[in-house]
């Protein structure tokens, strides 16, 4: 097995795996791993996305079903993603998906993505919407919009703060997941890690744990920008409350569960 | 009669036939020992994690909440450690405390600390000023006033906390097994490795049952460490 090693044995293994050219070309090379892995991550998520924006809105625009959004929160946080993946193995075998879904590159892997990527967004984007002020809705029908015009220019936009809260939520746990997902044959950078781990090579798992830590950070970084980007002046704040605080409230549903 | 026929094929048949049960009871009645082992072994990692985790998190918290430009770093340290997956960090650890507890828990205790953090540092933030002035007022010391006055009625959002953190490490425990730890975890990568359903039912139903139980019970501590939130007392 692994044994602990010098810390200076461990860099000068790791520079001389980085510096080897076989380690940037072909299927098992660094670059491939990491566009399958950022495939698995993308796909995943916007598959997510469209199943559980549209719910979480509309149940928020029509405030119903609150209980419900709000403890598939809970639930998702309890689910054990290794037991997803290796549920998913057992339940189709290690099928490969074709056509648009060969970019996902295991079935397993995608559906238990999916399966963690939804909660988060769906109970964010319920709550998100359904906290939006009686008031300014009240306001926005008094100026004349429809039920379509208040929900797209005014409810939309106060929520998005919180909606990209769930999504940033939901793309940290899918990225972690397709990292599992090299042990039910997912490929991504996971492979370093499990590969390097069966061959007793230190320095292949630490070269696969910095790559997948420095992809889950590029991709918070980069979504905490865009975010930024799309929310609007005047809305930073989320009713005098941050999306931060309201998330931390989602944390306390758990009563509900209880 | 068997002593003519090879085990391997007897259990290469039973296996076959077992394989695909997704619960197969006279497994689990033979292997309550190893079963009841994991389960320990599930709730002593998460202990230990949220444990230390309190042990961190406290003394930053309340130098947040003291000094408040403290807060901003805390947070963007801790919110880097919460999105590095679980896996990467195991790996990053691994060439350095190899199989070892420490390999576990170490990231394990760093995913407990945003969390626990947040919840302490807005728990503290709710006591009213009024409050804070009347034990002042009273003569308290800064420290005596945060572990008699405001600690006491920070309560509920720490537990809130509390149960984030377990609820969310229980999960976590479970990929330890890809490092040789993992309790109910193992019970899972063992139902992969040997194409057997029913240790995997086993472990996904116990976590999740864990999970569930665990934030039961945090949920009963908190409303009996605040008797003063009850409804119908003045």
């Amino acid at each position: 097995m692994t044994h602990p090693v010098v810390l200076g044995d461990l860099l000068g293994g790791v520079w001389t795996y980085l510096s080897d050219g076989a380690h940037w070309q072909g299927n098992e090379g660094i670059p491939h791993l990491l566009l399958q892995h950022v495939q698995l991550t993308i796909v995943s998520s916007i598959v997510a996305a469209a199943i559980a924006l549209p719910i979480g809105i509309g149940l928020g625009h029509l405030r119903k079903a609150g209980v419900v959004a709000v403890n598939i929160a809970n639930i998702g946080r309890a689910l054990p993603a290794l037991g997803l993946l290796i549920l998913g193995v057992e339940s189709f075998g290690i099928a490969r998906p074709s056509g648009v879904f060969s970019l996902v590159h295991s079935w397993p892997a995608f559906v238990a993505m999916v399966a963690l990527a939804v909660p988060p967004m769906l109970a964010n984007s319920y709550v998100g919407i359904a906290n939006v002020d009686n008031e300014v809705r009240e306001a926005a029908r008094g100026m004349g919009m429809n039920g379509r015009q208040v929900l797209w220019r005014v409810e939309l936009p106060m929520a998005l703060p919180l909606i990209m809260a769930g999504v940033r939520t939901a793309v940290v746990a899918v990225v972690a997941t397709a990292t599992l997902a090299a042990y039910v044959d997912g490929g991504g950078l996971g492979t370093l890690i499990s590969v390097g781990f069966a061959v007793q090579d230190n320095a292949q798992v630490f070269v696969g744990g910095l790559f997948v830590a420095l992809l889950a950070i590029t991709l918070e970084v980069g979504l905490a920008f865009l975010q930024r980007a799309m929310v609007s002046q005047g809305l930073r704040t989320h009713g005098g409350r941050t999306a931060q605080e309201i998330e931390d409230e989602i944390g306390e549903g758990f009563d509900v569960v209880a | 009669m068997f002593a003519f026929t090879p085990s391997t094929v007897i259990a290469h048949v039973v296996a076959q036939d077992i394989g695909p049960k997704w619960l197969y009871w006279p497994w689990v009645s033979q292997h309550l020992g190893e079963i009841q082992q994991r389960l320990t072994q599930h709730i002593q990692l998460t202990a230990l994690s949220v444990g230390f985790g309190m042990l961190i998190a406290c003394p930053l918290a309340f130098l947040s909440v003291r000094y408040r430009r403290f807060y901003g770093p805390v947070l963007g340290v801790t919110g880097i450690l919460y999105t590095i997956p679980s896996l990467a960090l195991f790996a990053l650890l691994l060439p350095v405390t190899g199989l070892s507890t420490a390999t576990a828990v170490i990231p394990l205790t760093a995913y407990t600390l945003l969390i626990l953090i947040r919840n302490i540092v807005t728990g503290l933030d709710t006591v009213p000023a009024e409050i804070r002035d009347a034990a002042d007022g009273m003569g308290y010391s800064r420290t005596r006033r945060l572990l008699r006055v405001e600690l006491p009625l920070a309560l509920p959002a720490i537990v809130t906390g509390i149960r984030i953190a377990v609820v969310t490490t229980i999960g976590l425990v479970t990929v330890t097994a890809l490092i040789g730890q993992g309790g109910l975890g193992a019970l899972m990568l063992d139902g992969l490795n040997r194409d057997f359903r029913t240790p995997l039912t086993v472990g996904i139903v116990l976590s999740l049952a864990l999970a569930i139980v665990g934030d039961l019970l945090l949920l009963g501590v908190q409303r009996a460490a605040t008797p003063w939130l009850r409804k119908g007392r003045t």
